[in-house]
C-alpha cells in the first residue's frame, strides 16, 4: 500500500491485474504544466521541434551506419529531397545504409556516387530509372535491388519486415508540430503535389520521422495527411522541388491514332465485360491509351445511364472531370498524378486522400484495390502466359517501376493491359517476357491497335467480348502478327551476376534481374 | 552502279533510318550501324542493308546507318534512295511500269 501523488492510498498488486503503478505529479519547468498561450509554445525551445538545418536533424534522429532510411516520389522528377539529404548524409560521414524510398527517378542519378563511395549499401524501391537505372543494370551494386509494388512495399514496413530508422519526407505545406500536407487550403504551396498516400506509411511506422519543407504554416494545419503524433523533427529549407516536375500541368489527350484506337477497344472491352453495371469500379492508368480511355468509357456511361461508385489509384484530370460530370460519385487517391487532380483533392469533398496501405496492402483487413472491378493497365512486354513486364525495356535495362501494377492485377475483376502490338521495330508480346513483374493468372485481357486477346483462363469475357463483336484472337495470333512485320529479335545476353529481386506484393520473389552483357 | 558521291535518305525519327552513302573505291563494302535496336536486330539490319545493295549491283560503298527501330521495307527504302543519290542513278522499282 502506498499514497499517489493526490494522497490516495494505493495497493501494490491486485490479484488477476499485476503490479500497479501509482499517479505522480509531473511538473512542467517548476509549473504545474505549461501555461503559455499556444503561440508561445511553438517558439519554446524545449517543445519546438523545428530544426536549424538537415544536419541537425540527422544528430538528433542518431542516424548510424548500416540503418535504413525511406523517402517518398510524391515529387517524382521534381525532387530536391533525396538528393539533398543523402549528399548531407554522405558529408557528416554515414556509411552502408538501406535507401528505401517508394520509388526513384531520373533526377536521383547522384546517388550513382554515393553508392560507389559506400554510402548506400542497398535499395529497395518500386522503381529506378535514367542513369542510376543504367549503372545498377550494368552491375553497380554488390547487393542486388530489391523492387516493391507499392502494396508490397506498404505490406513490408506495415508488418515489420522492412523496418525504417529514419524517414525523411518532404511535404509542402507543414506547421511547427508537424501537421502536414500535400497541399494546402488557405496558405497555397508552391510545391504542392495532392495526395502524400505513399509518404504516410513511413510516417505511421518509420521509428523517427524528419519532415522536410519549404512552406511552414500556422498551427494547426489542417486537413493533414501526416498528423503532428507522428513527427520528430521539421526542418525548413529553401526548395524541396521543382513544380515543372511535381506535377504536369495537365495531362493532354493524345492524338497519336494507334492509342486512340486501343482506348476506344479497351474502352468496348470494359462496356461487354459483364462489369459495366451500375455503381462498378476502376482505376486506370497516367499512359496515353489510359487516358484516352476514360474519354471513350464516359460517353458510353452517359449513354446508359451507368455511374460509377468510385475511382482509385493515381488520380488524373480525366478522372476528375467524370466526377464533376457526377459519371463517379467517390475518388480515392494515393497519389495526384496532374494539377486537376491536385486542385480536385483541394475542392472536392469525395475525393478522399488514402495511404498506400489502405490502397493495396496484401494482408491487411481490407485494402480497396481488392473492390476494382476494372483495372487498365500498360505493359513495355507481355508474354504468352499473360506474365506483364514494367520494369526492364527490350535492352534489358532497369527503366521502369512496379507500382501498383500487380496489385491491382491481383485486385480487380477484369484487368486489361493496353500496349501496342509494336513499339517502334519491337513487339510487345514476347514467347517469355525479360522481366515478370504481374503473374499471367491475374492478367484478363490485352488490347492492342491490332486486335484483343483473352486469357483463356477467362472463358467468361471471352464470352462476353465476343458475342459483342469485338476482335478477338488468341495471344498467339496476335504475336504472329507483329513478328510478320518486325521480323524476329535476337534475344538478349545475360551476365549471371543478379542486380535486382522483383517481390510479389505478398513479399515472395517473382523474378530476378540480371546484369546486361554488353556486346563488343 | 557505282558510287561517286555522299547520297543521303532518311530522317531521325522514330520507326525511321538515316542512310549515309559514300565511295569505298576498292575496298568492298563497309557498315557502320548505330540503332536504338541493336542488340535484337542490329544483325538483321546490316543483311537488308548488304541485300539491298547486292541487289543494285553495289560492290563498294561506305554505309554509314543512324537507326531508330525502322521496319525492313523502310530500310529496304532509304537504301535505294541514298544509292541513287551518291550513284547518280534512277532506280526506282516502285514506279509503274
Amino acid at each position: 500500500m502506498m499514497r499517489n501523488g493526490v494522497g490516495r492510498e494505493i495497493p501494490d498488486n491486485i490479484l488477476g491485474i499485476g503490479a500497479l503503478r501509482p499517479f505522480e505529479k509531473n511538473m512542467v519547468n517548476g509549473m504545474q504544466k505549461n501555461v503559455q498561450p499556444f503561440k508561445d509554445r511553438q517558439r519554446n525551445s524545449e517543445r519546438n521541434r523545428v530544426l536549424d538545418s538537415i544536419e541537425a536533424a540527422v544528430l538528433r534522429t542518431g542516424l548510424k551506419d548500416g540503418m535504413t532510411i525511406s523517402f517518398h516520389h510524391h515529387f517524382r522528377n521534381g525532387d530536391f529531397v533525396v538528393n539533398m539529404v543523402m549528399d548531407i548524409i554522405a558529408r557528416m560521414g554515414i556509411r552502408d545504409l538501406v535507401l528505401a524510398p517508394s520509388s526513384l527517378s531520373d533526377i536521383h542519378g547522384p546517388l550513382v556516387e554515393h553508392i560507389k563511395n559506400g554510402v548506400i549499401r542497398r535499395i529497395e524501391t518500386s522503381g529506378l530509372r535514367g542513369d542510376l537505372a543504367q549503372a545498377i543494370s550494368n552491375g553497380l551494386m554488390d547487393i542486388p535491388v530489391v523492387i516493391n509494388s507499392h502494396g508490397g512495399r506498404a505490406r513490408s514496413i506495415a508488418s515489420g519486415e522492412l523496418p525504417i530508422d529514419v524517414a525523411f519526407l518532404g511535404v509542402p505545406c507543414c506547421d511547427s508540430y508537424g501537421n502536414a500536407n500535400g497541399f494546402s487550403l488557405e496558405h497555397g504551396a508552391i510545391s504542392a503535389c495532392g495526395s502524400l498516400g505513399y509518404a504516410m506509411v513511413d510516417a505511421k511506422h518509420a521509428k523517427q520521422v524528419v519532415l522536410i519543407t519549404d512552406n511552414l504554416v500556422e498551427y494547426p494545419n489542417t486537413p493533414f495527411a501526416i498528423p503532428e503524433s507522428q513527427v520528430d523533427y521539421i526542418v525548413v529549407v529553401d526548395s524541396i522541388g521543382d513544380p515543372k516536375g511535381i506535377v504536369s500541368g495537365a495531362t493532354r489527350y493524345t492524338s497519336n491514332p494507334k492509342d486512340l484506337l486501343i482506348a476506344r477497344c479497351a474502352a468496348g472491352v470494359i462496356e461487354a465485360s459483364g462489369y459495366f453495371t451500375d455503381g462498378f469500379s476502376l482505376q486506370t492508368g497516367s499512359g496515353g491509351a489510359s487516358l484516352a480511355t476514360t474519354r471513350f468509357l464516359r460517353e458510353k456511361m452517359i449513354a446508359a445511364n451507368i455511374k460509377a461508385s468510385f475511382a482509385l489509384g493515381g488520380i488524373t484530370g480525366q478522372i476528375v472531370d467524370l466526377y464533376e460530370e457526377g459519371l463517379i460519385k467517390r475518388l480515392l487517391d494515393v497519389q495526384s498524378f496532374d494539377l486537376r487532380a491536385v486542385e480536385s483533392l483541394k475542392n472536392n469533398r469525395l475525393h478522399q486522400q488514402i495511404d498506400a496501405e489502405y490502397y493495396a496492402s496484401f494482408d491487411n483487413k481490407g485494402c480497396a484495390a481488392h473492390q476494382l472491378d476494372v483495372v487498365i493497365l500498360s505493359a513495355l512486354e507481355i508474354d504468352l502466359d499473360f506474365n506483364v513486364n514494367v520494369i526492364t525495356g527490350s535492352d534489358g535495362v532497369i527503366r521502369g517501376a512496379s507500382g501498383g501494377h500487380s496489385d491491382t492485377a491481383a485486385g480487380a475483376a477484369a484487368v486489361i493491359i493496353v500496349a501496342p502490338l509494336i513499339r517502334g521495330r519491337m513487339p510487345s508480346i514476347l514467347d517469355k517476357v525479360n522481366t515478370v513483374i504481374t503473374p499471367g493468372h491475374t492478367v484478363d485481357v490485352l488490347v492492342t491497335d491490332q486486335g484483343i486477346a483473352v486469357n483463356p483462363l477467362r472463358k467468361d469475357l471471352l464470352e462476353n467480348l465476343k458475342s459483342a463483336g469485338l476482335p478477338v484472337f488468341s495471344i498467339e495470333e496476335l504475336k504472329a502478327k507483329a513478328d510478320r512485320i518486325v521480323g524476329k529479335p535476337d534475344p538478349i545476353l545475360w551476365e549471371d551476376k543478379i542486380v535486382g529481386l522483383v517481390k510479389y506484393r505478398d513479399g515472395s520473389i517473382i523474378d530476378v534481374i540480371r546484369q546486361v552483357k554488353r556486346k563488343l | 552502279m557505282r558510287i561517286q558521291q555522299v547520297g543521303i535518305a532518311g530522317t531521325l525519327e522514330s520507326s525511321d533510318i538515316t542512310i549515309h552513302i559514300e565511295p569505298n573505291e576498292g575496298k568492298g563494302i563497309d557498315i557502320e550501324l548505330k540503332s536504338t535496336v541493336e542488340n535484337q536486330f542490329g544483325r538483321q539490319i546490316r543483311s537488308v542493308i548488304q541485300e539491298t545493295l547486292l541487289e543494285l549491283g553495289i560492290t563498294d560503298a561506305y554505309v554509314r546507318a543512324n537507326d531508330k527501330g525502322a521496319l525492313d521495307c523502310t530500310i529496304r527504302a532509304r537504301m535505294v534512295t541514298a544509292v541513287n543519290r551518291a550513284a547518280l542513278g534512277s532506280y526506282s522499282p516502285w514506279e509503274v511500269k
